[in-house]
Parts: structure tokens; C-alpha cells; sequence
């Protein structure tokens, strides 16, 4: 009796909660609708999760809740372009990066393998199947941050593996993980790393085969249901695998690609295989712009710029190639701007509001133009995944994402005031103390 | 309009690229031809247009005045692993199903000191893990081309087979938590090739029975491609060459035999240690040998060796070469070529045979390089002493008529390189965040 008790006081408890008003305003804000030319002093309402109306002289119904934005700006919000948010499976996210040679812990982090595998056929590392949209749970307590820098939206991918499995496109908001998902599946994740050294593939070309062998087998597997479905009779039928189903379902595959080497090689592969690709991490595309024109594949640019790790021997020198590589990196996203190459940004796991920003910021100190920069953060994402017709822009009929500040994104002294999810506003939460402020004091 | 202006700007500026170059009075070792001692050579079109004494130059070649110095052709090494970002795949025996082309790393700054050491083209070979390695692909060492461009084009694909302690050392070892892998024996080697053969032959013959139906016009469902098959497939049909690594003679044997009874050649044999005890029979297969000058006893079935080894299998009719199998060696292979003059006696031109034309033989791109013929490709190499002396140094090194490498040109652009990188560890220093130094810790 008491138990359920207990659950209608929590029940009554989030029926408060989500009295949100079914209409709300901003109104004589500076609105960045990255779909047309920024309004000066604009009015955005929105209702039931989706934007009713953007303009500059319209009517705010009689119903509608207002937030006075004499001061704000008002942009889409922002979709994380790759992540894991909202995956709290750890089988589902990525292996830790292997330790550094002679550290002596190597031996009992390595994966324990039960089974030696004997070729492509056992299908190594693949877990093609797995869906983010099945995965992520609303009780991620990244989404809270991710929602601080100015994420409304993330594509978010399980990763672990060679085929690691399916992304969805998801809200950051939503009581259950049902209501988060705006788009599922919307791309294959794949890597293309090795760590069972002795068993295959244990090699980078290894890795290559298998990838292409599975594409094969879903040449032929396709090829033997379609015959078999039209005439059983007298026919063997076909071995089910989950593991081709899953590469079936979604078409678009996402490959990482770091040097110059990576990208050409990646673009001639997925040609081979006719993928539909999205490049990853990509640092050096400052030097490949022409093959990435040429190939008008899509990229999507990883936060994390290179740089000489923190930890690093005094007395390494870089070789002149690492170097130029840390002092370019940055001019990445100009570079592809102005070859109008399709990109768009990602956190890669950088969660802390400042140093996010901070990275953004060196893209435009190497010359991206602040709308540039939320251009790759919104809409442009939205593009490459295929839900730019609700997502990624200001417009009438898109989802109500919005994100409200006191100024230019990503400048230092800019705070997030609230951002709205699905039409529902919510308010920054205090920021983490940095991870490395521990050091710097030691 | 302006699209077509630009096409012709493009054309016009290639066909600038490909002025021809004359290379005069140098002493030209055409290895196959002899030695002219004043002697010129026009290159045209990436191409060998002319060779002789006396070169008539057409209007706008360029003249390269090559006075007391020598000029060869390319060198060849048969046996490389540079310019991969992986070599072996040693979780399975047959890896057939890898290939080095998909790994190929144009930026790796091996090609450009191969280069530097006369080398114009290599057989880029998979390691020796495996008793059945994976697909090889011959590059020309184009430094600053990329990955695709580096491919050797038209180059008959290569695949390599490996004996011995190699392929066998991971059956009686654990590595992580994988478990030993069969063969731990060299009967096991030897097994393992006869069934991946066996293996090809019925996936061969299960094909040919779908062509056969399918021609018929039956709708039948064909056999699932295996790309750990195909290769093999193309070695019994002749379209792949093997490069087999191995050392001992009775291994040696055991091979050849083997791909005798199966119906395939053995194109090369690779290190070979042990070829002059069974030179004749290697001869009787058709089979090639790449070896060392004089490097030996890094391992047991490495021990039974000696320096006139190649002599003695060029003087039983093989046809043998000269490899690197390593980054260093690959730099200065003119001097191991120079060593089996004084093991073994050869001349001159089979000593230069070693690193060029014999291999080129070897890996059946004799029609297009490894020596200086009218026709071929210009890929050429400038030492300014003669290149079977130690002290020979690379002047210039062209590949297909390019100028890839020049000493000159290297020697001159160190210091502006020098200068970039100190000031780019300058900024990096002054980026770095100020770390507050052990001693402003206060006492806890």
C-alpha cells in the first residue's frame, strides 16, 4: 500500500514538472536563424515543441509565456555531430586508449579473448546490430553538460568495435529514451582498430579486408534472400546473420580518417565498396580539401586539435610534420568553408562548457567566421545526417531547439542563458571543476 | 569559357612538364648494353628516347651537363616493407585476404631516403608470419605523389608465402590472451599451404560450374566471394606472382615440389640462404632468387650461409637479385651489389644485374625498367662516382623523366626547414599553459 502511495506522490510530482506552458516566445532578440540573414530584433514562438513563428513584426499569441530578449541572441541549438551521450553501456563505448609502452599495466588491460578467430567469417568486432536509439537512457548524466555548452541536439553512436554499430540522432531533454530520439538509424559506425594482436584482423590491412569482405557478404546475402523469397522451393536457404542485417539497415557509414593518407585512402575504399561516407576526426583537412571537393564526401571535424600531449618527455622534439600539424590543424574548418567542402563539428569528448568554446574559438582565430562556426554546428550537421527538414535552423516547423545567450556564441564572456529542447527550457547547471586545474596547482 | 582557358593553361603547362631532358657526357651504365664512356641520354616523355655517344637535342630540352659523372638505371629491390602502415597479419596462417595496397603510406619518409639511395621502384611484400602472407604491390618510389600514384601501374600483383621459423614461432606461443595458432611444425607449414591449395581449387571449380550454368542461362545464385580464395585462385591460374621467404634447402625443395603437384610457379624464392646447395633445382622450376650480399646468423636456419651465395646460383642459371628487407640496407644496395665482385667474381654489369634488370625480371617489369634502353622508363639514377665504389654518392634521381630526388636542391632547403621548426617549437613553448613550478607549492 505504501509503495503505491509512493509512486502517485512521484507520479503527481513529475505531472508538476511537466507543466510546461504549450506556448512560449522570445521577442526583440538578436536571431541568428542560420536558414536566412540574422534579425536585428526578432521574435521566435514556438508551441508543443515546435516553432510556430520567426520574424521581426509578428504577433505573440495571448497564450504564450515570454521571455524578454532585449540583450539575447537567439540561435539554433547545437548538435553535438558525433557522440556517445546518452550510451551508458560500457560495452557500447570506446575501448581506452591502450597504455603507453613499459608502463607495466598493458598485459591485464589488454581484451580477453575467449576465441581465436579464424577469418571474417566469425565476424571480429562487429556488433552491427546495435542501435544508439536502443541504447540511450535519459539518465545520462552528460546530457545535463552537453546542454550547458549549448547542445539541444547530439548524433550519438555506440563505438566500440570495427562495425560498432547504429547512430540516432537524439534530443537532449526527455523523460524517457523514447522521447529523445528525433532519427534512427542514421549511419554505421566504424574503426578500423586492431587491438587483439594474434588473432584477426590484427593489422590495419587486416581490418581492411574484413571491412570489405562484409560488404561483400552483403552483396551476397541480399542477393540469396531476394531469390529465395521469390521461389523457396528447391532452394537452400539462407543462413541468417545478424551481423550483414545490421550493416543493411544503415546505409550511411562513418569512417575515421586522421592524415592526409587517411582520408585519400578512406574516399578510394568507400568508392570501391559505393558507400555512402562520412569522414571523421580529420584533422588534416587543411591539406586535403581538393580530394575532399573532388569526392564531395562529408566530413565532420573532431574538436580535439592535436597538440603535444601534456604529459609529454621534455626532451621530445616533434618532427617538423607533427609540429606543422599542431600549429594548422585549427585552420581546418576555414579551409573546408571556403572550398565549400560539407562539414560539420564535434565534440569528441570534450564536455566542459569553456574548453569547447575555447576550441571553437581557435578554428576562428584561424580565420571561420563566427557564423561559419554556428552554421557547422547546426545546420550543417543536420545536413550530412539527413534531418536538416526539422533540425539544424530557425524556421517554422522545425523543432523548437533553441539556444538563448547574452552575446556572440562561443566568445569568452558569453554565457548560455537557458536552451529549449523540443520546446521545453531549461537552465544551465554549474559547470565541473576542470579536470587538469588539479595539476597545474601540484 | 574561362573553364576551358583553364583547361588548356593545364594542358599547356603539363606538356611543359614533360620538355625533353638531355643528360649528357656522363659515363651510362646501361647494364644491359655495356658502358659508354661519354654518353648521353634523352629523356622525352617520361620515357628513354635516345642513348648513345652522340645526342642530337631538340629545341627546348632541357640539358643536364653531367660531366664525370655516372648514370644507371634505377635500382630494384625486390624484397621492401616501407611505405606500409601494417605489414603482417598474424592472427590467422593464410592471410591471404590482406593486401598491402590498401595500406599503403605515400608520407612515409622511408620512400624518400630509399629514393635517395637510387631506388626507383620496390616490391612492397607483407611479412613473414604467415605460411600464406598477403598481397604485395609494386610502388615506384615518387616521393610526394600520393598512395595510388605510387603503385607501380600495370605491375603483375604479387602475393608471399613464407617457411620456416617465421610462420611456425606463433604455434607454440601465446600472445595476449589468443591462444597458439596451427603450424607449430614445418610439416605444418607445408600442410597448410597444401590445404589453403586445395581450398582454392574446389572454390576455382565451384565458380567455373556457376559460369558454365549461368552462361546456360539458369538463374542460380552465385558462389559467395572469398577473398581469402581469389588470390590463390590467381596463382594457379598464373595471374599472381609468389614470393615465398624461406631459408633451408630442404624447405626449399618441399615448395617447389609442392607447387609442381598443385600446378603454380614459385616467382621468387626470398632470402634464400641456402639456394647454392639446391641452385640447380631452383633453376629447373624457373624459379628467381632474392638474397642477401652477406647477412646471415640472426637465426638458427639463417646460420647455414655464405657471401658467394649469389655467385653460385648466378652461375647455376638462376636468376637472382639483390634485396634490402629493410629500411637501411634499401639505401646503399650499389655497395651490396659491389660486394659479390669480390664473392664470387662477377663482372661489373651482372653485379649492377643484381639490383636492376634482375629483378625486374623477377617481378616481370623488365619491358619498362632495369636498364637504360631506348623506350623504357626514364627512371635513372646520377651518382657522382662510379656506383659499385663505396664512396659513390646519389646526385639526381629521375623517375619517369620527374626529377624526384636532387642532392643539391636537398642540401640547400635544410636550413629554411631548420628555421620553420625551431620557430614553430618556439610558439609552441610560449603556447603551452604556464605550469606554477614546484617550488611556489605551498606547505600542506
Amino acid at each position: 500500500m505504501g509503495k503505491i502511495l509512493g509512486l502517485a506522490v512521484l507520479l503527481s510530482a513529475a505531472a508538476v514538472l511537466a507543466e510546461v506552458p504549450s506556448a512560449m516566445a522570445v521577442r526583440n532578440a538578436r536571431v541568428v536563424t542560420v536558414a536566412g540573414s540574422p534579425l536585428a530584433h526578432g521574435t521566435v514562438v514556438w508551441r508543443n515543441g515546435l516553432i510556430e513563428a520567426v520574424g521581426e513584426n509578428i504577433a505573440i499569441p495571448p497564450d504564450a509565456w515570454v521571455i524578454e530578449g532585449e540583450g539575447l541572441t537567439v540561435y539554433p541549438g547545437l548538435i553535438d555531430g558525433m557522440s556517445t551521450l546518452g550510451i551508458t553501456d560500457e560495452s557500447a563505448l570506446p575501448l581506452p586508449p591502450a597504455p603507453p609502452p613499459g608502463s607495466g599495466r598493458g598485459s591485464q588491460q589488454q581484451p580477453q579473448q575467449s576465441q581465436p578467430v579464424r577469418g571474417p567469417e566469425d565476424r571480429p568486432m562487429t556488433t552491427s546490430w546495435l542501435k544508439a536509439a536502443d541504447l540511450v537512457k535519459s539518465t545520462d548524466t552528460r546530457i545535463a553538460g552537453a546542454r550547458n555548452a549549448g547542445f539541444t541536439t547530439a548524433v550519438t553512436f555506440p563505438m566500440r568495435g570495427i562495425f560498432a554499430g547504429q547512430g540516432a540522432v537524439i534530443n537532449l531533454a526527455g523523460d524517457r529514451p523514447g522521447k529523445m530520439v528525433v532519427a534512427s538509424p542514421v549511419g554505421q559506425f566504424l574503426t578500423f582498430i586492431t587491438p587483439n594482436v594474434g588473432s584477426f584482423p590484427g593489422s590495419l590491412m587486416g581490418a581492411f579486408a574484413y571491412v570489405r569482405q562484409i560488404y561483400l557478404d552483403v552483396d551476397h546475402y541480399r542477393m540469396a534472400k531476394q531469390m529465395y523469397a521469390k521461389n523457396p522451393s528447391g532452394m537452400a536457404r539462407p543462413d541468417y546473420d545478424r551481423a550483414l542485417e545490421g550493416v543493411m539497415e544503415s546505409e550511411r557509414v562513418l569512417l575515421p580518417a586522421q592524415r592526409v593518407v587517411d582520408i585519400d585512402r578512406m574516399i578510394r575504399f568507400a568508392g570501391e565498396l559505393k558507400l555512402k561516407p562520412v569522414l571523421y576526426g580529420v584533422p588534416t583537412g587543411y591539406a586535403a580539401a581538393d580530394l575532399l571537393v573532388k569526392s564531395g564526401v562529408p566530413v565532420l571535424v573532431s574538436l580535439k586539435w592535436p597538440a603535444r600531449p601534456r604529459d609529454a618527455d621534455p626532451d621530445r622534439i616533434d618532427t617538423l610534420k607533427t609540429l606543422r600539424l599542431f600549429e594548422d590543424a585549427p585552420r581546418t574548418p576555414k579551409i573546408l568553408a571556403a572550398s565549400h567542402v560539407k562539414f560539420g563539428l564535434y565534440s569528441d569528448g570534450i564536455t566542459r562548457r569553456t574548453d569547447l568554446w575555447k576550441a571553437v574559438k581557435r578554428a576562428m582565430e584561424a580565420g571561420l567566421s563566427a557564423d561559419e562556426a554556428v552554421r557547422a554546428f547546426t545546420l550543417s550537421n543536420a545536413e550530412i545526417f539527413g534531418v536538416a527538414d526539422r533540425l539544424g535552423s530557425i524556421e517554422k516547423g522545425k523543432i523548437a531547439n533553441l539556444l538563448i545567450t547574452n552575446g556572440d556564441l562561443f566568445e569568452e564572456n558569453t554565457r548560455v542563458q537557458w536552451v529549449i529542447v523540443d520546446g521545453r527550457k531549461f537552465e544551465p547547471v554549474p559547470e565541473p571543476a576542470p579536470a587538469g586545474d588539479r595539476e597545474e596547482t601540484r | 569559357m574561362r573553364a576551358l582557358l583553364g583547361l588548356l593553361i593545364a594542358a599547356g603547362l603539363q606538356l611543359g612538364a614533360q620538355s625533353p631532358i638531355l643528360i649528357q657526357n656522363a659515363t651510362v651504365l646501361t647494364v644491359t648494353k655495356g658502358t659508354l664512356h661519354t654518353g648521353s641520354v634523352l629523356i622525352r616523355e617520361g620515357k628513354i628516347a635516345e642513348v648513345g655517344e652522340k645526342v642530337m637535342a631538340p629545341p627546348g630540352t632541357k640539358v643536364v651537363d653531367a660531366n664525370g659523372l655516372f648514370l644507371m638505371p634505377g635500382i630494384i629491390d625486390c624484397h621492401s616493407h616501407i611505405a606500409a602502415d601494417s605489414i603482417n597479419e598474424s592472427g590467422v596462417s593464410v592471410a591471404s585476404m590482406v593486401g598491402i595496397s590498401d595500406v599503403l603510406n605515400p608520407e612515409a619518409i622511408a620512400i624518400y631516403r630509399a629514393l635517395a639511395g637510387g631506388v626507383t621502384t620496390a616490391n612492397i611484400l607483407h611479412g613473414s608470419a604467415d605460411a600464406i602472407g598477403g598481397k604485395c604491390t609494386v610502388i615506384k618510389t615518387r616521393w610526394g605523389k600520393s598512395a595510388s600514384e605510387l603503385v607501380f601501374e600495370g605491375a603483375k600483383p604479387g602475393i608471399k608465402f613464407a617457411l620456416g621459423e617465421n610462420p611456425k614461432r606463433r604455434g607454440a606461443v601465446t600472445i595476449n590472451a589468443a591462444p597458439p595458432r596451427y603450424p607449430s611444425t614445418r610439416m605444418g607449414v607445408e600442410d597448410v599451404i597444401r590445404e589453403a591449395f586445395t581450398e582454392a581449387k574446389a572454390y576455382q571449380k565451384e565458380w567455373n560450374e556457376y559460369r558454365a550454368k549461368a552462361e546456360k542461362g539458369e538463374n542460380v545464385l552465385p558462389p559467395r566471394p572469398d577473398l581469402k580464395l581469389e588470390p590463390l585462385v590467381e596463382v594457379l591460374e598464373g595471374k599472381r606472382l609468389v614470393h615465398a621467404h624461406c631459408y633451408r634447402s630442404d624447405e626449399i625443395l618441399m615448395l617447389l615440389s609442392v607447387a609442381d603437384e598443385f600446378g603454380f610457379k614459385i616467382r621468387t624464392l626470398q632470402h634464400v640462404l641456402e639456394g647454392y646447395k639446391v641452385a640447380k633445382e631452383i633453376a629447373a622450376h624457373g624459379a628467381g632468387a632474392s638474397t642477401f650480399a652477406d647477412w646471415w646468423a640472426y637465426k638458427v636456419e639463417a646460420f647455414d650461409a655464405i657471401p658467394y651465395n649469389a655467385a653460385v646460383m648466378v652461375r647455376k642459371g638462376v636468376l637472382v637479385s639483390l634485396n634490402s628487407d629493410d629500411a637501411e640496407l634499401m639505401r646503399h644496395l650499389n655497395g651490396e651489389a659491389a660486394k659479390m665482385m669480390k664473392y664470387g667474381g662477377l663482372s661489373e654489369d651482372e653485379a649492377l644485374s643484381l639490383i636492376t634488370i634482375n629483378p625486374a625480371k623477377q617481378l616481370e617489369i623488365d619491358n619498362r625498367v632495369g636498364s637504360i634502353e631506348a623506350g623504357k622508363d626514364a627512371d635513372l639514377v646520377l651518382y657522382d662516382k662510379h656506383p659499385l665504389s663505396n664512396f659513390a654518392k646519389v646526385q639526381k634521381v629521375f623517375i619517369d623523366g620527374n626529377l624526384y630526388f636532387d642532392r643539391e636542391k636537398d642540401l640547400a632547403e635544410r636550413p629554411a626547414l631548420d628555421a620553420q621548426k625551431k620557430g614553430l617549437i618556439e610558439k609552441q613553448k610560449q603556447d603551452q599553459p604556464k605550469r606554477v613550478g614546484p617550488g611556489s607549492r605551498r606547505p600542506s
